[in-house]
């Protein structure tokens, strides 16, 4: 596992977008090798997608082949709500890049056959051939997607009932009315992000903190689903200073000591310096 | 090979690199038109996987909405009101001229004339979209002839009419036919007038006041009957008094029925109003302003002697009198002109400025759903502006009709 501690909110989704754009770019992805990125949507991933967007602006990279598979939707939500995770996709990342609507994936909330729609999900990951790189977010609670407390580790994409904590933590989207807010999702499974080659987690701010330090300095639990991501081969956690709040400076110390080895990922690689 | 096939057989076009005016401001959007009109992006990437066939680089533009005349008398050296045997040439002629001004649709006016030019000149054109050929018809406005004699400025005292028959009487007498007309304007202090504009609203006509001594309880029973509209605020009516406003008092009336805007034609070219006045209105009213070029034979022309309806006028400089008079009988500024002066008298922001040519006068004739706005579904007239608000190009039913030279 990695840990990257960045100052603040800004620098983490610059690493964060960096990371993927190296990832991409060295994947050399073309019409019969297309790159398969996992996304997640929440006010964490917003300031990645931003440079996303502008590295892509810049021409730096492109999503002609990339395909992607986003971690959940509502259930019952229109998908032209504009709290939908199709709505949040659109406005935040798809309408400003050059991906095809064909090499996007989201779970289909109003599907006739919930349990169908999730199935083909996962059938579409593995048509892909698998995903290379799953960016995740997590809650304070310590979810991934919507795999609240108490999911299994081993879990597909499923219908999920929200938790409490989650419903009243989504009300400041409906108008803060509870009764609007859905309370049911589509969902990869902790299994299914654990699938990916690798693995990247975002977390920041103060209020995450507790939740860093569950998923990183305890034991594996259900309790705190991220805490699964201790045993996949390939992890990236990218925080900043203020999430770092419950760690043991031990802990701290330890990766910070190391960001001149993991800042090299960041750094702009050959194709793209050659071009500039 | 645009995936959309299922839906339409139409190309897709993205107007990228630009900042467009909707829900009341400039935002940092693309434009996506199939059909003529302005398609929901989101929609299009989600249900049809579709995307576009064809892109065009505003360069940073603004787009707004095509501009709306709903008061232009001719230009060009063509007057509407003159008789003539081929009126429609003429028509397509100042159309195509005025595209170059943003115009995307518009309202031929003819001022006060003798019963023969209307029976001539009306059947002659019909309300038709527009496109490469020139700005679209959205019918005529009638100004006169039942106006007030005191008031009729250019208009020629010997062709004014009164509701003497008891109304549509007159009204069908003088004008013959009522199939391309968009716009009336009358006197509401004339006897008999109320039924008329009942009757005119019955039929979808928009009635404007003007050319009027009317007072402001006049104005206010010709408004309850249906009169949306006032002719030239300021000009040819009664000058604002505060024991009685006049028309002018429907601005900030309390008797204009709830849920209804009575709007006004203010012709912002810095001679017909002065800024001082045009700032009173557009603080007292925004919503209800709309800008009107009022433009004349002569708007396009160099100075000198012109014709305007059945009198001659001369033009100096900026200015347009009565030939050998100092009474002023229509404007000769264009109506990016205008919105350039209006936005700079009054202070106001782009966005308003711009809508006072588009939304305004699109929500008095009731077009809301398709012009006058570039909500998804509309069509895509549009105007490029720089941020000086010079046009730059011009599209009818997204078709590129108007480019300005490099």
């Amino acid at each position: 596992m990695k840990l990257i501690i960045l100052n603040d909110y800004d620098e983490a989704s610059e690493w964060a977008a960096k990371y993927i754009r190296n990832k991409i770019l060295l994947f050399t992805p073309g019409p019969d090798r297309y790159f398969t990125l996992g996304l997640p949507t929440g006010s964490t991933p917003m300031g990645c997608y931003k440079k996303l967007i502008e590295y892509y602006k810049m021409g730096h990279i492109s999503f002609q082949y990339v395909k992607t598979f986003n971690m959940d939707e509502y259930v019952g939500l229109p998908r032209d709500h504009p709290e939908s995770y199709h709505s949040f996709m659109w406005n935040h990342f798809f309408k400003h890049i050059d991906i095809k609507a064909e090499n996007t994936h989201i779970l289909d909330g109003n599907a006739a056959d919930l349990q169908a729609e999730c199935a083909a999900f996962e059938d579409k990951i593995t048509a892909a051939g698998g995903i290379e790189l799953f960016v995740g977010g997590i809650g304070p609670d310590g979810h991934i997607a919507f795999n609240e407390p108490g999911s299994s580790l081993a879990s597909r994409t499923r219908v999920k009932t929200l938790a409490k904590d989650t419903i009243i933590a989504n009300a400041r989207f409906f108008d803060g009315d509870l009764s609007k807010v859905p309370t049911m999702s589509l969902t990869v499974g902790v299994g299914t992000v654990m699938d990916a080659k690798e693995v990247m987690i975002l977390i920041t701010g103060a209020h995450k903190a507790f939740a860093l330090y569950k998923a990183i300095e305890e034991g594996v639990n259900h309790m705190w689903t991220v805490s699964a991501f201790q045993q996949h081969p390939q992890t990236v956690f990218v925080c900043d200073e203020d999430a770092t709040l419950e760690l043991r400076v031990k802990t701290v110390k330890y990766f910070k000591g190391m960001m001149h080895v993991h800042n090299k990922l960041v750094e702009p690689p050959p194709s793209l310096l050659k071009r500039n | 090979m645009p995936s959309n096939k299922s839906v339409s057989d139409a190309s897709i076009t993205q107007f990228i690199n630009c900042r467009i005016l909707r829900e009341h401001q400039l935002q940092r959007e693309d434009l996506w038109v199939r059909d003529g009109r302005i398609l929901d992006p989101e929609k299009l990437f989600f249900d049809e996987q579709g995307y576009a066939d064809e892109r065009v680089n505003c360069e940073g533009s603004i787009i707004a909405p095509g501009f709306i005349d709903v008061q232009i008398n001719g230009g060009y050296g063509i007057d509407f009101s003159q008789i003539s045997e081929d009126v429609s040439s003429g028509l397509s002629f100042v159309s195509k001229k005025i595209l170059q001004h943003g115009v995307t649709s518009f309202c031929p006016t003819l001022v006060t004339s003798p019963p023969a030019v209307y029976h001539k000149v009306l059947p002659q054109v019909k309300v038709h979209d527009g496109g490469r050929g020139g700005a679209g018809v959205l019918g005529f406005h009638l100004e006169g002839p039942f106006i007030s004699v005191e008031k009729k400025g250019a208009h020629p005292e010997s062709f004014l009419r009164t509701f003497q028959a008891g109304g549509m009487e007159d009204l069908m007498e003088a004008y013959g036919s009522l199939d391309s007309v968009a716009m009336v304007t009358l006197a509401p202090e004339l006897a008999g007038s109320q039924s008329v504009v009942r009757e005119l609203c019955r039929r979808g006509i928009t009635v404007s006041l003007g050319h009027s001594v009317a007072n402001l309880s006049q104005a206010e029973e010709a408004v309850h009957h249906g009169a949306s509209f006032i002719t030239h605020l300021f000009n040819a009516m009664l000058p604002f008094h505060h024991r009685d406003p006049g028309i002018v008092g429907l601005l900030t009336s309390d008797r204009v029925p709830s849920g209804r805007t009575v709007y006004y034609g203010m012709i912002a070219d810095g001679i017909h109003t002065n800024p001082a006045a045009l700032r009173i209105a557009h603080r007292a009213h925004p919503s209800g302003l709309v800008l009107v070029t009022d433009a004349i034979t002569a708007m396009g022309l160099p100075p000198g002697r012109h014709t305007l309806g059945q009198q001659v006028v001369e033009i100096q400089g900026l200015h347009a009198y009565v030939a050998g008079t100092t009474t002023l009988c229509g404007s000769i500024a264009t109506m990016d002109m205008c919105v350039r002066h209006f936005k700079q008298a009054a202070g106001c922001s782009v966005e308003e400025a711009l809508e006072a040519a588009s939304l305004h006068p699109a929500q008095l004739l009731g077009l809301v759903h398709k012009k006058g706005n570039l909500d998804y579904g509309s069509d895509a007239d549009l105007v490029l502006l720089d941020d000086a608000l010079n046009v730059k190009a011009t599209f009818i039913s997204g078709e590129e009709v108007w480019r300005k030279e490099p």
